[in-house]
């Protein structure tokens, strides 16, 4: 796995070294990365933007070599040598023709770069939304994120899981971004743009991924002390994945099997400890909406916004002492004894 | 050339007398209203906070060497890279302009002082009080335990992150009561620029004809007084929220998260401006002397000085593409900010043809402008990259943002006052530089610059965001980490450089004379360090390089000026 | 000594260092009301819950007072000019008179808005804006005071003269400026907040 890894990286950093050379990028389509990378683009708006980005580039990179070639010129021809003459260079006070030239070039490039530039913010933008889109309420939390699948009555977290939209099938999702706290930002780079979540300013964007995997980003705004952990899933499912996803979401929680008496404790532990003013897992007395809803905890790979694998251990120790594992986390140390932690745990690991 | 010599004014003794203790020393330098004395008093203080900021910088680039580093708790990284960016900005970018503004705004346009010098002492002090209240903060608030209250908002301290709600404690309230009492003292010193430089001048020194860094001054205090003011505005509206309990931004009670971001981007994107101009001013002065040409197209420098002030009034929301604006208020923005690039490429243009045709000798200065012309060149690139709205939606909060600005600030504001130092170093010390370490200096410092500031363009692109104080080992970024920490720490072996060969120059450096550089300027025509009052008569003035006109009164440029 | 040739213009002219500073921190404290301006009008009508700017009386009687200073003062400029520092003393001292009574009506204002309407800098964003802006211009005020008494003070103690005119109008020119803002912060308060 780590060489798989490390092989991907590699390919991901020859192609910005590449692009840094010549100023052109090899084509997108890589399907999902561990590198977020924005060169590798797997979704309409990212690919808009990963071409529009490739023709700015050829244009800067004009611009670099001819202004950077006059100026390696200058200084390679103009040095002063030992063989010079003592007299002081002609003295040049000025060239109104030259001086016209450098301004009207300029100006011809930036209404270039301005049209395609706004031809492309509309694209995106203003793209009109189609029958078929999913519609998403993301919710921005100091440190996670909050999912809610409002037609299909599902709340998640975290782990965010979409349909892949394909040319024949085209199923985008619409994300409709919202705050709870301060200002957070949605960015998964190979799926579009980063757009902020920012309380008491409602505002969407759109992806639709066209290859199924597992897609990287992270909150892209400063939002306090564990902004770096405010990590960022999104699965890019078939349609009969994702129709199954939506299908064990919907269910309530799972009961305790009776002869799992730690799991039917720790349930009894969960429902009368704090636990449930923070937290929802439905079907239960847990109807908190402070922290993550955990009726499906365990379709999750991770917790706590990915600072963790969603282990047993790693559970154990986050209920102990979330700052362990993520400083800063806004869920306190519960002060559970070791068996009641360990009889939450059997029951948070029943919760598929 | 160099060693013909010319009649200059001003020439009185001015041995401080020997025996005067240590006390009464130090009581002359804080109780000054002298332009120099407060200009070296701004510059010094400058570079003490340059160190400072670099040795968080360091920190910084400590803990993101490799991931999952804990070097640094997350609570500190946080401190450490917003005390970075507001120290570097403020306590170092301001001051340093201040300081060399100070030092030589009177001496180039033939002026005793500045108008109003104890504005001035005023000024400066108002500045140290409110560094000195920022970094406070470490031992104030809390305590020294968990590093006292260190601002940990990061420089554009977005709301409702600040709101006593987020922010708890005392942090935000240093950041925010400090950088009032700078704008205070940055006020004064723009109020005093400007009030020079328009009624202090010379005979014959007509606006057309000062030295363009007294222009880049010029506009640059011009564009202080309307964007410091709304920082300060906002901040007032920021305490007023903490400690009244307004609602400004409060966005419980309606307030609007929003507009902070407006304030403050009003205040923070001509701010960067503010900070580059006179980085400009020293180009435009170091560039002609050591291409040994006059600046090429003057009228044209001064407008496009004056141009990119103007429309860099009214493109602050490029840093916002990402709050969800409307696309005509993105392509609006977007295209405001390309326009920069016009009035900036004529400057760049010009440069260039300066130095076309001349005989450019490569002292350290014109190293360091070179280098500057270079990385202005990409920085400007990269800026118009960022300006290119959709393609920001990708960059914006990524290491490329800070590439950006480090290329901007590192790259072109700080070399070009690198150059400055060395540059002016023997005016205001009597005394020059060590050609070696310059050299030594500038090297390490560029190869340094370009290993962390180069790569930080491509973990950008690979998806890395800023403001973050660890980050994943399978993202692929740890290689490119490592190359931006060792090139940090490059960098600061170059800066212990340039402080040991200001220590070390300043005693046993060669005398300089007073013109070292046969330069073209008033200041040079004055005994280094030039006495209490400048000029012994008042220089008159018939061009814009009166130096030039005594050395070659055959050939004089008031004949040829436009 | 210096040996630069003097072959300059005749006439050397420049403008007055304290006009150019004056007019320098007229434009810095403009761009200050101008957000404080901006931040009112962007949340007139958010407040949540409480008093609306309905509650608010057109303050007629202090505006006049305070234009009518900006007369008086003007008039005391020409005094000094001619060197009658008697109706200087009397014009000054009106002009002072004058923006006491607007800090008075303010005061009044205030209070009755405070143990009447129950509005504070904290019941609502109007509370806020409102008490921000009209405050920020009577500091405005309050500091524009200081300055006329000081002038005051060494007028009584005879320390002014006719030599002082170029100061003086400075000075002024900072009374005009607290004036027009009033004019701006009067519009937007109570023409078109309400
Ligand atoms: C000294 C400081 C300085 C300077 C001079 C600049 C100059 C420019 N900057 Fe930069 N910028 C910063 C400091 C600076 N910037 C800082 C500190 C930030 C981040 C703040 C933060 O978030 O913390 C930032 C962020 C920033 C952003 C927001 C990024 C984001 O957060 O998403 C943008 C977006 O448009 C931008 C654009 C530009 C542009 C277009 C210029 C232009 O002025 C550049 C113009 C120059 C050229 C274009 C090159 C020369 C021209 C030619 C050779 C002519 C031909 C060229 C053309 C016709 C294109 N900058
Ligand atoms: C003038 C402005 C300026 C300058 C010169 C610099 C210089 C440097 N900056 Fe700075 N930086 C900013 C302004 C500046 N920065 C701003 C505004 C921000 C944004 C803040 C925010 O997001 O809020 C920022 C943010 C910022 C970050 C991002 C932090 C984050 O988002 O998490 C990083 C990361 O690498 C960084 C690194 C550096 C480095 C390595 C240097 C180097 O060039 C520094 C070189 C200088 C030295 C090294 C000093 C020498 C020290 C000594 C001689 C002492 C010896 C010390 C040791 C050996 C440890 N800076
Ligand atoms: C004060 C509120 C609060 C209480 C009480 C609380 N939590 Fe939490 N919990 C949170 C918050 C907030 C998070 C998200 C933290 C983050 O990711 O930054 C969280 C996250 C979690 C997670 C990880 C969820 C995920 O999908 O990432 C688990 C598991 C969890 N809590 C279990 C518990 C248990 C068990 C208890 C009781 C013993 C409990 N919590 C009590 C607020 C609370
Ligand atoms: Cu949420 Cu950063
Ligand atoms: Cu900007």
């Amino acid at each position: 796995m780590q060489r798989r890894h490390s092989l991907l990286l590699t390919r991901a950093q020859v192609f910005s070294l590449a692009l840094a050379g010549m100023g052109a990028m090899p084509s997108g389509a890589q399907g999902a990365l561990t590198t977020p990378s924005i060169l590798a683009p797997a979704s309409t708006p990212a690919h808009e933007i990963y071409a529009l980005s490739q023709f700015v580039l050829v244009i800067t990179g004009a611009i670099f070599l001819v202004v950077g070639g006059l100026l390696a010129f200058v200084i390679i021809r103009f040095h002063a040598r030992k063989t010079d003459a003592e007299h002081e260079p002609a003295q040049i006070y000025g060239s109104t023709q030259v001086e016209l030239a450098w301004t009207v070039i300029p100006v011809l490039i930036v209404v270039v770069l301005f049209l395609t530039t706004a031809r492309v913010i509309f694209a995106i933008q203003d793209a009109p939304k189609p029958q078929s889109a999913l519609d998403v309420i993301v919710v921005g939390h100091q440190f996670w994120w909050e999912f809610r699948y409002p037609k299909l009555g599902i709340v998640t977290a975290n782990e965010l899981h979409v349909p892949v939209s394909t040319s024949t099938m085209p199923r985008p999702t619409f994300l409709q971004l919202l705050s709870a706290d301060v200002d957070h930002s949605f960015w998964v780079p190979q799926l579009g743009g980063k757009t902020d979540l920012i309380p008491n300013h409602p505002n969407a964007m759109w992806i639709d991924p066209q290859s199924t995997g597992l897609y990287l980003g992270q909150c892209a705004q400063f939002c306090g002390v564990e902004h770096a952990k405010m990590l960022l899933r999104v699965y890019a499912d078939t349609p009969d994945q994702f129709a199954a996803w939506v299908k064990a979401e919907q269910r309530p929680a799972m009961q305790p099997d009776a002869h799992n008496a730690d799991a039917v404790a720790g349930r009894h532990v969960f429902e009368t400890q704090a636990c449930a003013n923070c937290h929802t897992i439905s079907g239960t007395a847990a109807k908190g909406t402070f922290g993550p809803d955990l009726t499906h905890l365990m379709s999750r790979a991770t917790i706590a916004a990915g600072a963790a694998a969603n282990t047993s251990d790693n559970l154990r120790a986050w209920i102990q002492d979330p700052n362990t594992v993520k400083p800063g986390a806004l869920m306190p140390a519960m002060q559970l004894s070791d068996q009641e932690t360990d009889e939450v745990v059997a029951y948070l690991t029943t919760l598929h | 050339m160099a060693d013909q010599t010319y009649p200059i004014p001003g020439t009185l003794d001015t041995t401080p007398s020997r025996g005067a203790a240590l006390l009464e020393w130090v009581h002359s330098w804080v109780v000054t209203v002298d332009h120099k004395k407060l200009g070296i008093l701004y510059i010094a203080y400058a570079l003490v906070f340059l160190l400072v900021a670099g040795v968080e910088a360091m920190a910084i680039r400590i803990q993101l060497a490799i991931p999952h580093n804990h070097f640094l708790s997350a609570e500190l990284y946080n401190e450490f890279f917003t005390m970075h960016g507001t120290t570097m900005v403020f306590l170092v970018g301001m001051t340093l302009i201040f300081g060399f503004g100070n030092y030589f705004v009177p001496l180039m346009i033939g002026a005793r002082d500045m108008a109003f010098p104890r504005l001035n002492a005023f000024s400066f002090w108002m500045s140290a009080f409110g560094g000195l209240l920022l970094y406070f903060s470490f031992i104030g608030g809390f305590g020294l335990y968990g590093m006292g209250s260190a601002p940990d908002v990061s420089w554009w301290a977005y709301a409702p992150l600040t709101a006593k709600a987020f922010s708890p404690g005392h942090n935000t309230d240093y950041w925010a009561l400090a950088l009032i009492v700078m704008g205070f003292g940055t006020l004064g010193a723009a109020i005093n620029t400007l009030a020079t430089a328009f009624s202090m001048r010379c005979r014959g020194m007509t606006l057309l004809r000062m030295p363009l860094f007294v222009w880049l001054m010029v506009v640059a205090s011009a564009d202080t007084l309307i964007v410091i003011t709304p920082l300060t505005a906002a901040q007032v509206m920021l305490i007023i929220d903490r400690y009244l309990g307004g609602h400004f931004f409060d966005t419980q009670a309606g307030g609007s998260a929003t507009v902070w971001m407006h304030f403050f981007w009003i205040f923070g994107h001509p701010e960067v401006y503010v900070l580059i101009l006179p980085a400009f001013g020293i180009a435009s002065e170091v560039i002609p002397v050591f291409s040994r040409k006059a600046i090429f197209g003057y009228p044209a420098m001064v407008a496009a000085s004056v141009g990119i002030a103007f429309v860099s009034l009214s493109v602050w929301a490029h840093h916002m593409f990402t709050i969800g604006m409307t696309s005509v208020s993105n392509a609006f923005f977007a295209l405001s900010t390309m326009m920069v690039g016009i009035p900036t490429g004529i400057k760049i243009f010009n440069w260039v043809a300066t130095m076309w045709g001349g005989k450019i000798r490569f002292a350290t200065p014109m190293l360091f402008c070179t280098a500057f012309l270079f990385q202005f060149l990409c920085a400007g690139l990269t800026g118009i990259m960022l300006a290119v709205a959709p393609w920001d939606w990708q960059l914006h909060n990524s290491y490329f943002v800070i590439a950006h600005f480090h290329y901007t600030l590192t790259g072109s504001f700080v070399f070009c006052f690198f150059a400055a130092i060395y540059y002016w170093y023997p005016k205001i010390t009597g005394r020059m530089l060590s050609e070696t370490l310059g050299k030594w200096h500038f090297w390490l410092f560029f190869i340094g610059f370009h290993m962390t500031f180069d790569t930080m363009h491509f973990v950008g692109f690979l998806g890395m965001p800023r403001s973050s104080y660890t980050y994943e080992p399978d993202r692929g970024w740890t290689t490119l980490n490592m190359i931006i920490s060792a090139g940090g720490l490059i960098q600061a072996v170059a800066v212990l450089i340039l402080v040991w060969n200001i220590i070390d120059s300043f005693l046993h450096g060669p005398l300089a004379g007073n013109d070292p550089w046969d330069a073209w300027t008033l200041e040079w025509s004055t005994p280094s360090p030039p006495p209490p009052y400048n000029f012994e008569t008042e220089p008159v003035v018939r061009s814009r390089r009166p130096l030039w006109d005594i050395k070659h009164p055959n050939d004089p440029d008031w004949k040829y000026e436009r | 000594m210096s040996t630069i040739p003097i072959f300059a213009d005749e006439s050397w002219r420049l403008p007055s260092r304290g006009r150019v500073a004056m007019f320098s921190l007229i434009i810095g404290e403009s761009a200050i009301f101008t957000i404080f301006v901006v931040a009112y009008i962007y949340y007139i009508g958010r407040s949540v819950t409480g008093p609306t700017p309905q509650i608010l009386d057109v303050p007629w009687f202090n505006t006049v007072c305070l234009l009518s200073s900006s007369i008086a003062i003007v008039f005391a400029e020409r005094a000094i000019e001619h060197g009658r520092i008697r109706a200087f003393a009397a014009w000054w001292a009106l002009t002072m008179l004058l923006g006491i009574v607007f800090l008075a009506g303010t005061a009044i204002e205030w209070k009755r808005l405070i143990y009447t309407n129950g509005l504070t800098i904290r019941t609502n964003l109007f509370g806020t804006t409102f008490y921000s802006l009209v405050g920020l211009h009577a500091t405005h005020v309050v500091v524009g005071l200081l300055m006329l008494s000081l002038v005051m003070i060494f007028t009584l103690l005879g320390r002014v003269e006719q030599r002082h005119t170029q100061r003086i109008q400075v000075l002024s020119l900072y009374w005009h400026f607290v004036d027009a803002v009033w004019v701006v912060v009067f519009t937007v308060v109570y023409m078109m907040g309400k």
